[in-house]
């Protein structure tokens, strides 16, 4: 695209937007900025512009930069989740090609603002995520700036876990006050009532958490008793990026395969010249074609949409947009025709070989919903924040089948050491055996319970 | 409720400063694990010039992830999957298979960082110095190199700069509304400028010895490699000219060519002294003290033939470390005990007779910093 056709894309962006708004389209007001290459990939790898620096952004930076140079793969699209909402286009792209994002795009802002699990997200996120980048830099020529990498480092390994549901109190008796001065976190957790347990001395003991608490990073932000202010800061930080994304990884087959399906309706109805719709259709094909033994969520999401309107119509694709997320979307609506349809599959490692394994379309349903609690991530809460009366932290990880990656898990144990400063367990399994892994310091210890 | 705009973001940019940020961390890591990385044996196998893959065990951002390499997951065909289809090949014997290390738990996980040789020596030879050099008394050779170092719009035609007075050519052209190349006008013309520079020529020559004897195995006569491809190559970052004299012996010693060197057979008994010796009538022949930089190092089990050859040795020795800026003795074994050459070494007082043992792998890199300490003198 060169200057002269910048007005021809403005009025184009104008036709497109009247266009999606006459289809029922709701999106945001949305701004468009047209970058060169290296800007797009930039914020790619920051995932919003303006976020604060770290050196896994500046990896990440790297690898998309070139595997763009050496044309492994492209941005299709950068759109953010604000209102207004921010589009960037590619500066070189063809008026064709901008156009045809500029189409994916109102999907994209139209999903924003409608679907009902972006409800509680910060519209002003680029604001945010500047400031925030503004007080972590100044931490860094505060506290220099190794120090705060390093803590980054710490924090960053257990950014997805976090807990995007409001929390549920404890409902008992608040009114109770508790006599100061005989535990820190006394009047924040009354004791229960004398009720001894069967098997157990009667001795209540007051838990922290009372429940098992997802939110690592929330539990530590509170619980923790050696950070210092600005440490506090980082960590409600990135605790506060990340619960932005969640609704984001949530609905990633959903939210392009909406974007998907309308681009194909509103390009079908713009006026394009033959050469035009040549180069549409071979854009398109090139993002929704079917994995190459991935899942390519622009095919999948839109061919489920496609299903939904041909069953249910037009209106129901509007509601299943606004209601579901990813799991309940496949769950719902992957029906056995699609799963057959889309060729998907359940495969594993045998005999050092990645091998088809299974095709049954329930099986791969439910392996594929599996696959994405916790965001993919596993599921590991606190389960005690004062183990063995020694403000020890106990983690425990929700095994669903899938043993963790131990030698990661033990470098990503002493990162939270690191931010707890007292021992740190997590009991999970491996090969079904249980197994504790603590950490008090350099050395991790496996024990086998 | 559309708009569009094209700012310059160029003042706001991060990547790049983060990028640097992690290329630093992967020099650090890199660094940090110099004695694993260094005896790789794809670096002394390589020409040099070409990337060379070291496994650093620090760069990857951990975080509790799932087995990747175990249970099942969903994927998508192209429309014909059947069940039984391979996809892929796995890690191959257990995982986290990119790294070897024996010794190493299974699973660990290895970052693969690319570097080029030079960049690795750089990084290697940072902390390394020549040891001190007694002074030389010999003039040093002033060597005439031509740099051209300015552009000038006056100049002999011999030296015009064709390039620019092109360029500029079409600037001006291009000022007019035409950037095309004509109508050349003397102030178009540009010119290269250069300067002579004086730099002190400075040689070296290795003698590079090496027991060739039964008792040096597969393992030794590696080690010997490794050391020696480093040797030589910092050597040359420190003098414009190293030259190679290679040296074998057994009972008897012989000038081999590079190859034969390194993969010359193993036969017979030692006699350490007639290596010491036909070194000592090379240099005496090809070397002149007053112009060369004499570096002599022996690679050996020390398994010698007779204390008689010790006493010899020593005598050797002595007499070679008058004309050597460095002897290096490298000991190479596999066990524990003291070799009976090494213990009649231990009273060679000299600084500049450097001892060093080796018995694996990871005692390459101190090996050379035991050779090459800082505090030395720079040359040329």
């Amino acid at each position: 695209m060169d200057d002269r056709e910048l007005p021809l894309l403005e009025e184009a962006i104008g036709k497109i937007w009247d266009k999606a708004k006459e289809l029922g389209l709701d999106p945001f007001p949305t701004h468009f900025e047209i970058v060169p290459a290296t800007i797009l990939y930039e914020f790619g790898a920051y995932l919003l512009p303006g976020r604060f620096s770290h050196w896994t952004h500046g990896k990440a930076y790297y690898q998309l930069k070139a595997s763009y140079d050496y044309g492994l793969s492209k941005i299709y699209e950068l759109v953010i989740n604000s209102d207004p909402a921010y589009a960037f286009l590619l500066e070189s792209n063809s008026l064709l090609h901008n156009k045809f994002v500029v189409a994916h795009v109102f999907g994209h802002t139209d999903f924003f603002k409608n679907n009902i699990w972006f409800a509680n997200t910060n519209r002003q996120m680029v604001e945010t995520v500047s400031q925030n980048a503004q007080r972590i830099r100044q931490y860094g020529i505060d506290e220099g700036s190794l120090e705060v990498e390093k803590f980054l480092d710490a924090v960053l390994s257990i950014a997805e876990h976090i807990d995007p549901y409001p929390r549920r109190e404890p409902e008992e008796k608040k009114a109770e006050p508790v006599p100061a001065g005989e535990d820190p976190y006394g009047d924040l957790f009354p004791p229960e009532k004398e009720k001894p347990r069967p098997g157990r001395k009667a001795k209540p003991k007051r838990k922290v958490p009372p429940e098992p608490e997802k939110d690592l990073l929330r539990f530590i932000l509170e619980h923790a008793d050696h950070l210092e202010d600005w440490q506090r800061d980082i960590i409600a930080i990135v605790r506060e990026e990340s619960l932005y994304f969640v609704p984001q990884m949530q609905t990633k087959i959903m939210n392009e395969g909406w974007a998907s399906y309308w681009h194909l309706r509103i390009m079908r109805e713009m006026d394009l010249t033959d050469d035009e719709f040549v180069e549409f259709g071979k854009l398109h094909a090139s993002v929704c074609t079917p994995g190459h033994s991935r899942i390519n969520p622009y095919f999948v999401g839109l061919r489920i949409f496609e299903d939904i309107e041909k069953r249910y119509g037009r209106e129901k694709v509007f509601e299943v947009r606004e209601m579901e997320n990813d799991v309940s979307f496949l769950r719902s609506y992957l029906t056995e025709e699609l799963c057959r349809d889309l060729d998907l599959f359940i495969y594993k490692l045998e005999d050092e070989h990645w091998r088809i394994t299974d095709k049954e379309w329930e099986r791969v349903r439910d392996t594929l919903c599996d696959s994405m609690t916790n965001f993919g991530h596993p599921y590991i809460v606190v389960e005690d924040g004062d183990y063995g009366g020694r403000r020890e932290l106990y983690l425990r990880h929700y095994h669903d089948g899938r043993d963790l990656d131990f030698p990661y898990a033990e470098r990503t144990l002493k990162y939270v050491y690191s931010l707890w400063n007292h021992p740190v367990h997590l009991e999970t399994k491996e090969k079904d055996r249980p197994v504790r892994l603590t950490c008090e310091g350099e050395r991790v210890t496996k024990t086998y319970l | 409720m559309v708009s569009t705009s094209q700012h310059d973001w160029s003042l706001h940019r991060k990547g790049p400063a983060d990028q640097a940020r992690h290329l630093e961390k992967i020099k650090e890591a890199i660094k940090e694990n110099l004695p694993e990385i260094i005896a790789e044996e794809s670096i002394i196998t390589s020409d040099g010039k070409r990337l060379i893959k070291v496994p650093i065990r620090s760069l990857e951002e951990y975080r509790f992830r799932f087995d990747p390499y175990q249970g099942e997951r969903v994927g998508q065909g192209n429309g014909d999957s059947k069940v039984g289809d391979v996809l892929g090949k796995g890690p191959s014997q257990g995982k986290g298979g990119r790294g070897k290390q024996a010794g190493d738990q299974p699973g660990t996980d290895y970052y693969e960082a690319e570097i080029s040789v030079d960049e690795l020596a750089e990084l290697i030879f940072e902390d390394l110095g020549l040891p001190d050099l007694r002074p030389k008394s010999t003039r040093e050779v002033p060597t005439e190199s031509v740099k051209f170092t300015e552009v000038r719009k006056k100049g002999p035609m011999g030296n015009l700069d064709k390039r620019r007075t092109i360029m500029e050519n079409m600037k001006r052209n291009a000022l007019k509304g035409k950037p095309v190349f004509g109508n050349l006008t003397n102030e178009d013309l540009r010119f290269k400028v250069w300067e002579q520079e004086m730099r002190p020529s400075s040689s070296a020559v290795v003698l590079a010895m090496r027991d060739a004897s039964g008792s040096m195995g597969e393992f030794k006569k590696y080690i010997t490699r490794s050391l020696f491809f480093w040797m030589v190559r910092f050597l040359r970052t420190k003098y414009q000219d190293v030259e190679i004299v290679f040296i074998t012996h057994h009972s008897e010693a012989q000038e081999v060519d590079e190859d034969t060197f390194f993969h010359l057979g193993e036969s017979g008994g030692t006699r350490v002294s007639s290596a010491y010796s036909l070194c000592w009538k090379i240099v005496n022949e090809r070397y002149d003290p007053e112009r060369w930089n004499i570096y002599p190092f022996h690679f050996s089990d020390g398994d010698n033939w007779s204390e008689a050859d010790n006493k010899l040795c020593i005598e050797l020795v002595n007499k070679l470390l008058t004309v050597s800026n460095l002897f290096g003795y490298g000991e190479i074994r596999e066990g524990g005990y003291t070799s009976s050459l090494m213990s009649a070494f231990t009273q060679i007082k000299d600084p500049r007779f450097v001892i060093v043992t080796i018995s694996e792998k990871r005692d390459v890199y101190p090996a050379l910093q035991k050779w090459f300490s800082r505090g030395g003198v720079a040359i040329g």
